[in-house]
């Protein structure tokens, strides 16, 4: 009896005020899209980086004929200095977890390869490459320790972590889940306000009947929960509308568009989508709930 | 029922209290007048029971309970055991007369077979049994008075306030609206009925407590309006 009393207060006063209605369900939609595209973005970004940390190596490039830094002062490195660097490299495991020598000629093959279709293969020589170890860290952010040891050393021309060029993509990608969230707080916090002003607008409405409430002894619970819930409930619409849009953007973007395209890299999962469906959902309700309990703590006091 | 002790309630520092250093003491059953002219404190003097407003100083004490003291959730429950009509009626308009005084049983939170059969009920002790389903715009100023009384009296309440009743009905439906609050106080419910309608107080001769700029002037049983209409 109670909750049918309540509930058909709740969807009177949705249906008294559909225009405002409209107008939340909208901003809860638009702002939890943005929300949920933020998490998006940041699931992407740690898929990639499981993904991609696996991979990477640290290469350190040997002295050719033609280099010109002063640790290669000496010319061409000789097969002693190689034999030197193998062993000190060998000298820090389990850091260092697998080494490999790419000589010239191999060097120049995976070239050949990587550029098959590009005129610039015809101007290069095994020579012209670098000899170079491939070095696998067991963990990849202490790179610095290698840099450390052979940067600058006699015989090494370069060390390169291909871990920094991937993180310049990584702060690309999380500039943009940077700008996501803004947009999405700042949204969020214009929903609160419409929420707020909802309320403010209902309780208004419905004066007399609180009134009267008021003077038969309705408990708060009873007089505050229509407005509750009627945030709720748009609230709720809305985090539909937002979840159904993440839910589009997986099946229609990542996985029909994206990965088809982009073979060579890992995208975000349905278990990560999963997690961040409910936190959409959710928030949009706890925020029009707060913003409407405040509002009411206001406007309708006994 | 009703005991005020030493009861002040200023609303601001700089004006004289609303009301000042009443004690009085309203027993079951009782019917009583409260009468002044406007300004007085009579509407105060309701909203203390109610508890609209606090005392500033003094208690109010209802049905046994420190009205100022009851904290803000116990509210709801005092003003349960209490029954309240207004001069301006207060009914809602998109309502009919049934689902106004259904409303009360509503919000209280009590089972669709009850309130089927305690509105009728009340409708039929307020003589409107035969207008359920009129909107209040149908109904003359008398029968939307009844519709109130009914809405109050539907939980019944062993209090019943009523602030000027009759302030907005002419002297015949007035009567009759008398004689309604007459048959609930018969059935034991306590009446405090703020009023300055010389001729009706003077009719029922019942308890009267007069206010004066904030200040009891008079408390009597069985007495009329002021000096000058003594008979």
């Amino acid at each position: 009896m109670k909750l049918r009393f309540i509930l058909s207060e709740t969807f009177q006063g949705l249906r008294r005020n559909l225009t405002m209605t409209f107008a939340v369900i909208i901003t809860v939609a638009v702002s939890l899209t943005l929300f949920g595209a933020g998490l998006l973005v940041r699931a992407q970004v740690d898929s990639m980086k499981d993904y991609w940390y696996d991979r990477v190596e640290v290469s350190i490039f040997l002295c050719g004929a033609s280099s010109s830094v002063p640790a290669c002062s000496l010319g061409a490195v000789t097969p002693e200095v190689r034999g030197q660097i193998e062993q000190e490299l060998n000298a820090l495991r389990p850091l260092v977890q697998e080494i490999y020598y790419e000589s010239k000629e191999e060097a120049y093959q995976r070239f050949l390869e990587q550029f098959k279709d590009s005129p610039v293969t015809q101007n290069v020589t095994p020579d012209a490459l670098p000899e170079s170890f491939r070095v696998k860290l067991s963990d990849p952010t202490k790179y610095e320790v290698i840099a450390a040891a052979f940067e600058g050393r006699p015989g090494v021309e370069q060390v390169q972590d291909q871990r920094q060029l991937l993180d310049r993509f990584f702060r690309l990608l999380n500039g943009l889940q940077v700008i996501a969230l803004s947009v999405a707080v700042a949204m969020l916090v214009v929903t609160a306000l419409l929420v707020v002003n909802t309320i403010r607008v209902a309780a208004h409405a419905r004066r007399r009947e609180v009134g009267i409430m008021r003077l038969v002894g309705a408990s708060n619970f009873m007089i505050r929960m229509p407005f509750l819930l009627e945030a709720a409930v748009s609230a709720a619409i809305g985090g539909l509308i937002a979840v159904a849009a993440i839910v589009a953007a997986k099946v229609f973007l990542i996985d029909e568009v994206l990965a088809p395209s982009y073979q060579f890299t890992a995208f975000v999962s349905w278990d990560q989508i999963i997690v961040i469906l409910p936190i959409i959902f959710f928030t949009g309700i706890v925020i029009a709930m707060i913003a409407a309990g405040l509002t009411l703590r206001r406007y309708l006091k006994v | 029922m009703i005991t005020f002790e030493r009861v002040t309630k200023r609303y601001d520092k700089r004006n004289r209290p609303a009301l000042q250093d009443i004690s009085l003491d309203i027993q079951p059953g009782e019917f009583v007048f409260l009468v002044g002219a406007s300004g007085s404190g009579k509407s105060t003097f309701l909203r203390l029971i109610l508890r609209e407003e606090r005392a500033t100083t003094g208690r109010v004490i209802v049905s046994g309970r420190d009205v100022g003291r009851l904290s803000r959730w116990k509210v709801p429950q005092l003003r349960r055991g209490m029954g309240a009509v207004f001069q301006d009626f207060r009914l809602l308009q998109s309502k009919t007369v049934y689902q106004n005084v259904a409303f009360t049983l509503q919000v209280l939170g009590r089972k669709n077979a009850q309130i089927e059969r305690a509105v009728p009920e009340v409708l039929d002790l307020v003589g409107l049994a035969d207008k359920m389903q009129r909107y209040p715009h149908q109904l003359s100023g008398g029968e939307q008075q009844r519709v109130a009384i009914a809405r109050a009296f539907v939980n019944r309440p062993p209090l019943l306030l009523a602030d000027e009743p009759t302030g907005n009905l002419d002297p015949a439906t007035s009567v009759g609206i008398m004689k309604l609050l007459d048959r609930i106080n018969r059935v034991g419910t306590t009446v405090l009925m703020a009023t300055h309608d010389a001729a009706i107080v003077d009719q029922m001769r019942k308890r009267v407590v007069e206010l004066d700029a904030g200040q009891m002037i008079r408390d009597e049983a069985r007495g009329v309006y002021g000096q000058d209409h003594q008979p």
